[in-house]
């Protein structure tokens, strides 16, 4: 442990392989870029991007129709990523559904389970969920008569679990957490939230699209029925996501897209669906991003998922101590990084948080600035925006020094 | 360290109406109260009119976000009192015309508002500077229409990709 922790300390110095992500190398209004949103959306090394083209070059076909080989390449550069993601999550190929996002799952779940619901059932939410993991649960509940409960965050940026035991009975139909928080970076217990939820007979899904690719994690380590997260979040391109479940609960799931691929046999009188996951994939897919994930999830194997973790925390823990070391700052969230994952959102009562981030934008600094798609929270911690920081694997410690040189300089434009 | 364009953002006169808004009070029996609010960034501007005839004879503003924002609604406060709907209407228009890259007009006095001519170098910000104006240019429309203003936002581009400020006026006409 000390040896991965001295590791860990040279990496955030350092940044974990820097030199693969081509975009660092860009500079922004006249400085060299300091990339610190990877939480809206990683960075993407070298290997992705040429897998992405090289797909386009080569292969391009249609999957699952073409007798031709390059319709047979294509079919497996798809199949390939679904394999890769099963393997990383430690389930059956046949466990993972290809999407186009994490939002786009959610909503395929919040759609088929309609069959499993009846008036005046519950579904329980949380007060620090990403909008992609709120609105959904919200749309299903006015169309089907539901209750949408909300479990509470506490003072401290933590699910308030003392409100579990009045909040989970037997009429919570669905339970649905998202493991990381995009804003607080609280790391939240969802094993234990969802081992309840089992025990009143629950649907539970985990919103993962802040931690697959972050940490180590299996999908089994969840405790979850269905777990969804986003390939863009991790180091992979945009337009892929992915809905991951036991077999059991996939197999309930009613499809919510009809069209191509997800049919077994369509005649006038009706239609049988392909087994389960592809019945959930309707439509032509997003073939060259499956084929590029493969390369992201190497490079996350290459450094190893333990390490990413500790040079996440170690970047947030030094984050943290700079960040308070500034008069005035409010900082969100727990105060222990061990406890939070590659983020901080803070609010500076001197400056604004859009004041702030044009002013970091011109010293070539990109945070995020805003209600980070979690506007229940914010109306929580009573603040209508916050600043940002977040990290990837290739975040250095010097870029953090930026940022408060940054907010010092911001703060010196607004000094009174 | 020399920010360069962000001098030109930030002047004086725009931190001092940041700091010391104009027009806060709310107006006591206001003719129009409309809302403008961006949810993306969570920019959030009341604003509140007095009729006299075609004149407006008091302006409340409570703009509550950025520097940019709060500021360019407390110049709209100093600077429309006592305009005739149509001088203000004309002052909207040509700020909204210099926000998008134009050039200062030679025949009117923009006061104050001349200083916010930075914010064409951010066009991200050009939502933020324009907020309170379209509010107004709102609550006009739906005073002489005798409707209740509707939320405004400056936020995003509308259907034919223009930013959402230009078409506040043709979209009720
Ligand atoms: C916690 C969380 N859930 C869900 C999402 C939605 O991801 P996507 O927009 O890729 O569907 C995000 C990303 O913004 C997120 O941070």
């Amino acid at each position: 442990m000390r040896s991965r922790h001295a590791a860990a300390e040279r990496a955030a110095a350092g940044g974990l392989l820097r030199e693969r992500f081509p975009i660092l190398g860009r500079s922004v209004n006249g400085r060299p870029l300091v990339y610190l949103d990877s939480a809206a959306t990683t960075q993407k090394p070298e290997a992705v991007i040429a897998a992405e083209a090289a797909y386009y070059r080569t292969s391009n076909a249609n999957v699952h129709r073409g007798l031709h080989t390059l319709g047979d390449e294509a079919t497996r550069l798809y199949e390939g990523c679904r394999s890769a993601v099963a393997g990383w999550l430690a389930v059956a190929p046949a466990q993972v559904s290809i999407q186009r996002s994490a939002t786009a799952a959610i909503n395929l779940v919040a759609r088929g389970w309609d069959h499993h619901l009846k008036d005046g059932d519950a579904i329980l939410v949380t007060e620090m969920e990403h909008h992609a993991n709120f609105v959904p649960w919200q749309m299903l509940a006015a169309r089907r008569k539901l209750e949408l409960r909300v479990l509470p965050v506490t003072d401290g940026g933590e699910l308030d679990l003392a409100r579990l035991d009045d909040l989970l009975d037997g009429r919570v139909k669905i339970v649905a957490i998202g493991h990381v928080s995009n804003v607080l970076g609280t790391v939240n217990p969802v094993a234990e939230i969802c081992g309840r939820a089992r025990d009143v007979g629950a649907l539970t899904l985990v919103d993962a699209a802040q931690s697959v690719g972050h940490r180590p994690l299996a999908f089994a380590d969840t405790g979850a029925d269905l777990l969804v997260f986003s390939a863009h979040k991790c180091y992979g391109p945009m337009g892929l996501g992915f809905l991951v479940g036991r077999p059991e609960v996939l197999a309930e799931l009613e499809p919510l897209e009809g069209g191509g691929e997800m049919i077994e046999w369509v005649r006038l009188e009706g239609t049988t669906w392909a087994e389960v996951p592809h019945r959930f994939e309707a439509g032509t897919p997003n073939v060259a991003a499956a084929a590029a994930f493969p390369a992201a999830i190497a490079l996350l194997e290459e450094l190893g998922l333990a390490d990413v973790r500790a040079h996440e925390q170690e970047l947030t823990g030094y984050a943290l101590e700079k960040l308070a070391a500034l008069d005035g700052l409010v900082i969100f969230g727990p105060g222990d990084p061990a406890r939070r994952g590659g983020l901080v959102s803070f609010h500076d009562p001197q400056v604004h948080p859009h004041d702030l981030s044009t002013i970091l934008d011109q010293l070539g600094i990109a945070v995020r600035a805003g209600h980070h798609c979690a506007q229940p929270l914010h109306r929580r911690l009573g603040v209508v925006a916050t600043t940002r920081a977040s990290f990837g694997v290739y975040t250095a410690r010097d870029e953090i020094d930026a940022l408060v040189a940054g907010i010092l300089e911001a703060r010196k434009v607004f000094a009174p | 360290m020399s920010l360069g364009p962000i001098d030109d953002l930030y002047r004086e006169v725009i931190l001092d109406h940041h700091r010391h808004p104009r027009g806060r009070q709310p107006l006591a029996d206001p003719d129009v109260t409309a809302e403008g609010r961006n949810p993306s960034c969570g920019d959030e501007v009341t604003l509140q009119l007095n009729f006299d005839g075609d004149r407006i004879s008091a302006v409340g503003v409570d703009a509550r976000g950025c520097a940019i924002s709060t500021s360019s609604g407390s110049m709209l406060a100093d600077l429309i009192e006592g305009m005739t709907v149509a001088e203000a209407e004309k002052v909207a228009d040509a700020f909204r015309g210099i926000l998008h890259g134009g050039e200062l007009p030679a025949d009117l006095d923009l006061g104050d508002l001349e200083a916010l001519q930075g914010v064409q170098k951010f066009p991200v910000r050009v939502k933020c500077a324009i907020l309170p104006w379209v509010t107004m240019l709102d609550a006009i429309i739906a005073h002489k229409q005798g409707r209740a203003p509707r939320p405004v936002s400056t936020e995003g581009v509308n259907a034919s990709g223009a930013p959402m400020d230009v078409n506040v006026k043709e979209r009720d006409a």
